[in-house]
């Protein structure tokens, strides 16, 4: 794979500091685009994405009191997806949403280890401090995982 | 950088005045270098918030290994009250019942020291570690309820182990009031591939030597004899069981959070009175995790007994692994304290922080009776651990509780930054430790200088009389994750 096409791949987001967890930040341009690049950060953090093939689909439904709730119990899905099933997420659309409801298509594959590598254990995505901003550019969010 | 005021109340206490809605002042414990760096982050404001959760008692506490969590600091120690206070998930952690075991030998270092990589690859070996290891167990789902509801119990029952090791195991390794129908199918499904696993992150098996012993009578008595004597400790907890039960139960907080009659300072702290169905749902569930942890740290420790003969090819007998104790350090109990004259049941959160209790205290076993229940605090990788006993002090002061070990000063993110080009495990080698990991990057993100100085640590619960200093450990090989 060209070094073009890992760029491409790479979905917009940054560690950030956090004593004890793992701070993430994501950018999108718009909040589809937002949380799509959120559930791409995860697996990005936990495996070699590149790796993984979406040769399987599955639906994911989360709700919130607000963004932030949605965005967080969006994430727990696509978490427990690979902890709790031993799946590992390629891609994801996000078909419909509102500011209390979600739905998802991803595709991926089951974790294999001859195949796909595992950089980082998640235990949680938190709620502490979950945040979403629109900005200039777009939107931004804001998780801290445990891990 | 904080807000919080802060205010001096001696050398190693530390006060944060009820401001706002705190219902009660916040209690640090640490010396005065440790709260400046304090300062720096957000640890003082979590204390903080934790003061205006109802029915809280006494004062909101945090241990000199205090650091930035989510929601409740790490290190937290809060008590409520039975009627008017509640219970949180994010007050116990993700990782409920995470604990150390401490098992002495008869071994002398220096029967052992040509075997250590022998010993140290066959334990890696045998005992699973990693990111998403699993276990040579697999549990049915009938089984796994067996698990959560006898803990410690039902591992020595199918000969993990032995009896006597649940009379030094924290509440005998079970938690009364388990009742796997509050538990979800998710955590249920996770928790069958799980037991028998050590897990990654911060979690290890260590090979260590009784370095220096303080105070002989109880070093003695807690089996640890003679400087040179070899002893493993194990740092595991509930696995993805535990991890589930908090996260399903968080998240159904979080949700019915408007329902509270107060306002919450952080979603993460979201909770339930001790009295409502949602309060004992999250107890009774909470208990299997907790249970669920007991019996992974006894089949651990069987299969590293079974290591060290099979490695050694000497006998049960003549190497004589026994456990000293067995600590939780992420848990809410409900425990009975003399508070302003009067007994009084309360629910302790421990987060990152360990209970000790004194001598004479009733639940104690036999063999401590007279010494005090032992503490076993580890430190960062490589550094070994302290065992410590527990005090009338902490009794009075911090509802029986102690800290937990080293506390994190640096990030995961900054650790694995401070770390490139260069090879942790050469550098352990050169400290005389022989590490062997799953994971480079847990090496890199537990490298010593993540961590503080865990002899600070320790020197501030001591000199404050939270708990006292029986014996340092060193380590000689460590198993990561």
């Amino acid at each position: 794979m060209t070094k073009d096409a890992d760029q491409a791949v790479r979905p917009p987001y940054r560690i950030f500091e956090h004593t004890a967890d793992l701070g993430v930040e994501i950018c999108g341009i718009d909040e589809m685009d937002l949380f799509r690049n959120a559930a791409l950060a995860l697996s990005d953090i936990m495996t070699d994405r590149r790796r993984v093939r979406g040769r399987e689909e599955r639906e994911i439904a989360a709700e919130g009191g607000d963004r932030e709730e949605v965005l967080v119990n969006f994430l727990r899905e696509v978490l427990y997806l690979h902890n709790g099933q031993g799946w590992l997420l390629k891609d994801c659309v996000i078909s419909e949403m509102d500011e209390f409801h979600l739905c998802a298509a991803v595709t991926g594959e089951p974790l294999a280890h001859d195949r796909h590598t595992m950089d980082v254990e998640i235990k949680a995505v938190t709620y502490h401090r979950a945040q979403i901003q629109r900005t200039e550019q777009g939107w931004t969010g804001r998780v801290i995982c445990d891990v | 950088m904080s807000d919080i005021k802060i205010e001096r109340l001696d050398e190693y206490r530390w006060i944060i005045p009820p401001v706002g809605g705190m219902r009660v002042p916040g209690l640090i414990y640490a010396d005065e270098r440790m709260i400046h760096a304090m300062g720096m982050d957000e640890s003082p404001r979590q204390v903080a918030n934790v003061a205006h959760l109802p029915g809280i008692i006494g004062h909101s506490l945090a241990m000199p290994d205090i650091h930035w969590g989510y929601g409740f600091p790490i290190g937290g120690v809060a008590a409520f009250d039975m009627e008017e206070g509640i219970i949180s998930p994010g007050g116990v952690g993700y990782d409920i019942n995470c604990g150390v075991r401490l098992m002495a030998t008869n071994l002398q270092i220096d029967e052992v020291k040509d075997r250590l990589r022998d010993l140290v690859v066959a334990l890696f070996r045998n005992i699973p570690a990693g990111v998403g290891s699993e276990s040579a167990l697999r549990l049915s789902v009938a089984e796994e309820k067996k698990v959560l509801r006898q803990g410690a119990a039902w591992a020595v029952n199918r000969g993990f182990g032995s009896e006597g090791d649940l009379a030094t195991t924290e509440d005998g390794g079970a938690m009364r009031g388990a009742d796997p129908d509050c538990v979800s199918d998710r955590a249920l499904e996770r928790g069958q591939r799980q037991l028998g696993t050590l897990g990654s992150g911060n979690h290890f098996l260590e090979i260590e030597v009784v370095e220096e012993i303080f105070d002989r009578r109880v070093a003695s008595a807690f089996g640890l004899t003679a400087e040179g004597q070899v002893a493993v400790a194990i740092h595991t907890g509930s696995r993805g069981f535990g991890y589930q039960v908090c996260d399903d139960f968080l998240a159904r907080m979080v949700k019915h959070r408007s329902a509270l009659d107060f306002p919450l300072p952080d979603r993460q702290l979201a909770c339930a009175y001790l009295t409502s169905d949602e309060g004992k749902e999250y107890m009774a569930a909470m208990a299997c995790a907790a249970n669920y942890a007991w019996a992974n740290r006894q089949v651990l420790m069987h299969w590293t007994a079974q290591t060290f003969e099979e490695t050694l090819q000497r006998s049960p007998r003549d190497i004589g692994m026994r456990l000293v104790y067995d600590v939780c350090h992420n848990i809410a109990k409900v425990e009975e304290f003399e508070i302003k004259g009067r007994k009084q049941r309360v629910c302790v959160h421990r987060k990152g922080a360990t209970r000790a209790l004194p001598p004479r205290h009733p639940a104690l076993p036999d063999v401590y009776r007279e010494v005090g229940q032992p503490v076993l605090i580890p430190g960062d990788m490589g550094t070994g651990s302290y065992v410590l006993a527990g005090t009338d002090k902490a009794l009075e002061e911090t509802f029986g509780s102690t800290c937990h070990g080293a506390g994190r000063v640096m990030s995961r993110n900054r650790a694995m930054k401070a770390s490139r080009n260069r090879s942790i495990t050469a550098e352990m080698a050169d400290r005389g430790v022989i590490v062997l990991a799953a994971g480079k990057k847990t090496l890199s993100e537990e490298m010593p200088e993540a961590y503080k100085d865990i002899e600070g640590v320790v020197n501030v619960v001591h000199r404050a009389g939270l708990s006292t200093k029986v014996a340092r450990l060193r380590a000689v090989g460590c198993v990561k994750g």
